[in-house]
């Protein structure tokens, strides 16, 4: 519609960094990037070697916690996305699976439609206790996490409150065999053999998934001895997660979730409605966190009534953070690196602390100051971070 | 009338008038159901007054602007070194108490320095850090108790095995040396006035340091970091100050509580104990950015006598724990109430 | 230009809190046409614009009176989406881009181009998948018609500050049916030849049939592409030339003409040339965001009072500033006769400087705190005033609460503080005896030179008056030098030996206050060396 003359316009002179400086400093970024990601890798490598520990052993626990526990891992990403921080309140969502599982095994509805039930029971839960999550957080606008934190705890108490007095006397329940022996309260432990492997193996008669991947491996690597068992069904669910946030980052709603995570104040002048995004972010998160639960238990086998949810929340935050995110990003890749890193060093922790000092203990209590800690450090440093970037904006204005 | 009652409602604060009417419910309770009303007068006061330093320790970490300590586990681990190396050396009474707490007290000034230092860095985001920063100390800690060249069999496992007990018990150590200094008993009520003497003690000195010349200081740059500096305050400074005497009063306040408790509890003990102490602070009437000592002793107060009262009387009535399951709900309930009222920082 | 109107105003009335900001406003705008507004800091010009822009302010303060009428039919704006919808842009002062985003992510901001697909159709449109290749597209469109040469797929964050303003403009020309768009100030944050090219720009802009609302205080801009001119004063239009028929002289005295009466006496003018300084400032540079000083230089005369002004963002407020160290600056500062450090509140104090703040509620107060406490703390902190030990501990340094008390009340009693005593907290007052508390905290201090900045501001009229006349009483009973810093320029008329202007962060001339308003609006609008020059 109007003339095509390019216009001319003054450049910042900082702008112009020499290439060299520009690759090094590329090299640097990437560095510093992913600093986390290499530092627990060499203490991994580190630790197996000192432990000497057989490979076999070492590869089949880390393919079983995988599966079990990058579902939760990946819940946490869409928060983030939005600007919300590490959602600690996902233990909300795992309570939401418990409940589900504690029903199913009440009306002993068993096998894979047992847990098929309990996931059309968990939704409906974990999407009212996202959307009062969701409520609160938006209450404390920058102080996102340690309310979600806090939120966890106190969630906890209702909950405790809820399956140890409510069961059994408000709530009437006719399967004694969920209940303590007074009759009031649910055990600390529910059998859920009834749904074990339910989804694990929802295929193991159908295709031999593992047979054919041990045949690929033996086409590559010619005889071997051992191969980690694929869980098919999980596996499929795994990459459907991703394959849907990859496909949600891409949408209209993924856009203004992107957009709010960066700016609120900006979303709202362009006229998309902070708040509710904000709601929805965690409403997703927490029923994708009670869907993982469900994952999660239905490889365990048993739910420990008052403490499997407990947890979660800090295992796969410091599992996400491990893989290089931080608070404001988050990508698929990362989740799933720090996954692996994670649970490998859950597993070769205690073995090197034994090998090392003589007591695994002091590995198994590694392990946990290295959750914290992580957690701890990124925290402190995206504080740090947009402490100095408002110090900068003042400065550049 | 009515705007007079609701204004003054508003005054006290929804969240105490409901604890306190709570409260009172439970002692009416309690005496209905005939039980030993002395002894339970006399267990409130212990615990408020045991309780009291981990909540005092709040005050000047929110006056010098850093919310409340959610980091006191570090303060914490400081006491408790400072407890069983004082056992190490063999000091009883009350030099096993003071000779801990001489121990204590300068490592929980540097302590609280770096870490002082460190929240300089993180302005804004003090409590999601520092509950963070707490849990990792503690947790690192747990490393610290298992492999520390202490042998006193006081405090090792009597068959083998690594590292320090999980409880060690303080008995013939200084159990109780402040409880029953001075005690005396009136109406059947056990009164442990020492320990109460140490709480007002420490509480005077929190609230006369308040009035100095850098107390001031560190409050205005509290309340105002602005004001502060155009008064040629050194903001930085005083918040560096404020978390070092909150540092130390947290190492003071787990040997105090540990001396009533009668054991020494470490690995992941410490690791919650900031919680609390928080919870009661806010109960008492204070927010994330102000606080006072009357806000302490009312919030020390409400919040432990509920506990002690509630567990024998949901006991005589339902089955169970219930007070454990109080704390948590009330006390994280309270803390979430506090964050979600006042406004943001960024 | 053509009979019909794009956008007319009418009757624009508002309020707030009972305080009249705009007083019947009246503007008319022809399609392709540029129509400045001009005037001082708070003349109005933010509200009207806000009205036109249904920010919810303006209905939360209890809406406003008068007509819109667009393309003649009379329209009810009641949120920045119903504006937009009836065609009116709005360009920024401060950058409403995403730094994180492309610059098509921003141009398309929350009006993205989508797909629909599988599963948008069981959940809903906002699943629908962006398409890039189109929203690509139209961002350069836009681009192009700017002339702006740029990648569309780079980050906002990548590009220098002076490209943002054009991705800016991009974004609602994209918006198809855009009529009006409004420039906020947009040379503001421009280098001069970026500013020259907007102005080929906005001219394109008009070309295309588009309108332009252009708020400026540059008036050599405004005379460049403004068919005609609105100059707003205290809430009412004063003017409403035509380019052709006016000048730089004209919109000057326009923008600043007041009748001022004077409440302090007229100096001597031969005594006043005698009187030694008491401050000379070199070369004076302050870091202060959006009032930043570049290269002052300026003496202040033992006794008098100096007023300092000049438009907002000139960076009149960051002089006082810079000398009392709130904000980063270089320079060299002589105190009778002494070099004293810069960037430290405390030397400034120790000097015997003091400061009455702008930021009242930010820097002037601790508003959960007492009024003696409010007075008291700055001279305990750095002159050791109100302390007293316990026994020989010297180390121990108390608040002596009863010489606080006694000095307050003192005080109190001297500035007629209006309060319930003296340990009300300070948020409990009104805004006058607010800042006299805060220029009680000042004198404490009993400083030689007392910088006050924007006394008046956000207080009532009668309290106005009484703050004014307190400083004149400071000044003539005390001998007290006081510079003051005021948007107003009728306040430092009433009350200043000298009035001083400052524009684009340096000294544009010195003014005696019965100087002539041309003269005002001339140094104001920085016009006043130019036209010396030539």
């Amino acid at each position: 519609m109007m003339m095509n003359e390019g216009i001319k316009l003054s450049e910042d002179k900082g702008l112009k960094v020499n290439e060299t400086n520009r690759i090094k400093d590329r090299l640097f970024k990437i560095l510093q990037r992913n600093i986390v990601p290499i530092i627990f890798t060499i203490t991994c490598l580190f630790g197996m070697m000192m432990a000497n520990i057989p490979i076999p052993f070492l590869l089949t626990s880390i393919f079983t916690r995988i599966f079990r526990n990058s579902f939760m891992v990946l819940s946490l990403i869409i928060p983030v996305m939005a600007g919300m921080g590490l959602n600690f309140g996902i233990v909300l969502g795992a309570m939401a699976g418990q409940m589900a599982l504690v029903a199913i095994t009440h009306w002993e509805i068993t096998g894979g439609l047992g847990l098929f039930v309990a996931f059309i029971i968990t939704t409906p839960i974990a999407l009212f206790f996202g959307w009062l999550a969701g409520i609160i957080l938006n209450k404390a606008r920058g102080r996102e996490m340690i309310t979600s934190l806090i939120l966890g705890f106190f969630a906890n108490g209702l909950y405790q409150l809820f399956f140890l007095y409510f069961m059994g006397t408000i709530i009437p329940i006719k399967n004694k065999t969920l209940m303590l022996s007074t009759g009031v309260g649910v055990r600390n432990t529910v059998d859920l053999k009834a749904i074990k492997y339910a989804l694990d193996r929802a295929f193991t008669g159908i295709i031999d998934f593992n047979g054919w991947l041990k045949g690929i491996a033996e086409m590559i690597f010619g005889q071997i001895t051992f191969m980690p068992y694929v869980p098919l069904a999980t596996f499929l669910l795994i990459i459907l997660l991703c394959l849907g946030l990859k496909f949600f980052t891409k949408t209209k709603m993924g856009q203004e979730f992107r957009s709010v995570g960066q700016n609120n104040h900006i979303s709202e002048i362009m006229g998309i409605n902070v708040e509710k995004t904000r709601i929805l972010s965690v409403v997703i998160s927490t029923v994708l966190a009670g869907w993982a639960q469900l994952i999660f238990l239905q490889n365990i086998g048993t739910l420990n009534t008052y403490g499997s949810h407990v947890q979660v929340g800090l295992f796969a935050v410091a599992a996400l953070l491990i893989g290089g995110a931080s608070v404001t990003r988050a990508t698929i890749g990362q989740a799933l690196l720090g996954t692996v890193l994670f649970h490998t060093l859950f597993i070769i922790a205690p073995l090197t602390g034994q090998v090392l000092l003589g007591d695994p203990q002091v590995g198994e209590y590694f392990r946990v100051f290295a959750a914290y800690g992580v957690i701890g450090v990124a925290l402190g440093l995206h504080a740090w971070q947009k402490q100095r970037e408002i110090r900068d904006k003042l400065k550049s204005d | 009338m009515r705007s007079n009652a609701i204004s003054l409602i508003n005054n006290i604060g929804y969240p105490r008038l409901i604890i306190a009417s709570f409260l009172l419910l439970l002692l009416i309770m309690a005496f209905v159901l005939e039980m030993d009303m002395p002894d339970l007068f006399s267990s409130v006061l212990i615990r408020t007054a045991m309780n009291g330093i981990l909540v005092l320790a709040m005050v000047p970490s929110i006056k010098a602007g850093l919310g409340p300590n959610f980091a006191l586990p570090i303060g914490i681990v400081c006491g408790l070194v400072g407890a069983v190396v004082s056992i190490e050396m063999g000091y009883q009474g009350f030099a096993g108490f003071f000779s801990a707490l001489a121990i204590a007290i300068p490592l929980a000034i540097l302590a609280g320095i770096i870490y002082g230092y460190l929240l300089n860095k993180v302005k804004g985001q003090e409590m999601t850090v520092g509950t963070y920063a707490g849990f990792s100390i503690a947790s690192g800690m747990c490393i610290f108790w298992l492999l520390a060249p202490l042998y006193s069999p006081k405090m090792i496992w009597p068959y083998g095995g690594a590292g320090l007990r999980v409880t060690i018990t303080l008995d013939g150590i200084f159990d109780k040396v402040l409880n029953n200094f001075l005690s005396f008993e009136i109406f059947g009520m056990w009164v442990p006035t020492g320990l109460i003497l140490f709480w007002i003690i420490c509480s005077l000195l929190v609230k006369m340091f308040a009035r100095s010349k850098t107390g001031l200081a560190m409050q205005a740059a509290g309340s105002n970091p602005g004001f502060a500096r155009s008064s040629g305050i050194n903001v930085n400074q005083t918040r560096i100050i404020g978390n070092t005497i909150s540092t130390v009063l947290g190492a003071i306040g787990i040997l105090v509580y540990a001396q009533s408790y009668g054991f020494l509890q470490l690995y992941t003990a410490p690791l919650f104990m900031a919680f609390p102490a928080v919870a009661a602070i806010l109960i008492g009437g204070a927010s994330i950015n102000k606080a006072t000592i009357t806000h302490v002793f009312i919030g020390t107060f409400l919040f432990q006598s509920l506990l002690v009262v509630a567990m024998p009387v949901t006991n005589l009535i339902i089955q169970g724990n219930m007070a454990e399951i109080a704390r948590i709900i009330i006390g994280n309930g309270m803390i979430l109430y506090a964050l979600t009222r006042s406004v943001g920082s960024e | 230009m053509s009979v019909d109107l794009i956008l007319e105003m009418k009757g624009i009335e508002k309020d707030y809190y009972g305080n009249k900001v705009l007083k019947g406003i009246d503007l008319k705008l022809g399609p392709g046409e540029v129509h400045a507004m001009i005037g001082e800091n708070g003349a109005g010009k933010s509200t009207l614009m806000n009205i036109l822009f249904g920010m919810p302010v303006i209905r939360k303060t209890g809406g406003f009176k008068g007509q819109i009428l667009i393309d003649g039919n009379e329209v009810t704006i009641n949120s920045p989406e119903e504006a937009m919808a009836l065609g009116i842009g709005m360009v920024h002062q401060e950058f409403m881009l995403i730094p994180g985003f492309t610059l098509t992510e921003n141009i398309k901001l929350n009006r993205e181009i989508t797909n629909p697909n599988l599963i948008s159709k069981v959940l809903g449109q906002k699943l629908e998948g962006l398409n890039f290749n189109k929203m690509n597209q139209d961002a350069r469109d836009a681009l192009d018609s700017l002339g702006l040469a740029v990648d569309e797929t780079k980050l906002i964050s990548g590009l220098p500050v002076s490209y943002m303003q054009f991705v800016e403009i991009a974004r609602e020309i994209d918006k198809k049916n855009i009529k009006v768009m409004v420039f906020d100030e947009p040379t503001a944050a421009l280098t001069e030849e970026d500013a020259e090219t907007l102005l080929v720009v906005m001219k394109k802009i008009t070309d295309s049939g588009i309108s332009i609302l252009f708020i400026s205080h540059r008036l050599d801009e405004v005379l460049k592409v403004a068919d005609r001119i609105t100059v707003i004063r205290d809430g009412e239009i004063v003017g409403q030339p035509n380019r052709q028929n006016t000048s730089v002289h004209e919109l000057a005295r326009l923008m600043v003409g007041r009748k001022v009466e004077r409440v302090k006496k007229e100096v001597d003018q031969e005594e006043f040339l005698t009187r030694s300084e008491i401050m000379r400032i070199k070369n004076l540079r302050v870091e202060m965001p959006g009032e930043a000083v570049k290269g002052l230089d300026l003496t202040i005369k033992q006794g008098e009072i100096l007023g300092i002004g000049g438009l907002a963002g000139q960076g009149k407020i960051g002089i006082a500033n810079g000398i009392m160290g709130l904000y980063e600056s270089t320079g060299e500062i002589y105190f009778q006769g002494q070099k004293i450090g810069l960037n430290s509140p405390t030397e400034a104090l120790k000097q015997g400087l003091a400061f009455v703040s702008e930021d009242r509620r930010g820097v002037g107060l601790l508003l959960d705190e007492s009024i003696e406490r409010n007075i008291g703390l700055t001279a305990m902190q750095i002159q050791g005033k109100f302390l007293k030990q316990i026994a020989r501990f010297k180390f121990i340094n108390l608040e002596d609460h009863d010489i606080l008390r006694k000095h307050a009340l003192k005080m109190i009693e001297n500035l007629d503080i209006r309060c319930t005593g003296p340990d009300q907290l300070t948020q409990r007052l009104s805004g006058g005896n607010q800042q006299k508390v805060c220029i009680a905290r000042a004198i404490t201090m009993n400083p030689e030179l007392l910088f006050v900045s924007e006394p008046t501001r956000g207080i009532d009229v009668g309290a106005k008056k009484i703050v004014l006349d307190l400083l004149v009483r400071l000044n003539e009973e005390r001998g007290m030098t006081i510079v003051i810093t005021s948007s107003e320029m009728a306040e430092l008329k009433m009350i200043a030996d000298r009035i001083a202007i400052v524009y684009n962060g340096e000294l544009e001339g010195i003014l005696s206050p019965d100087a002539s308003d041309v003269e005002f609006g001339l140094m104001m609008a920085g016009e006043y060396k130019n036209k010396e020059v030539s």
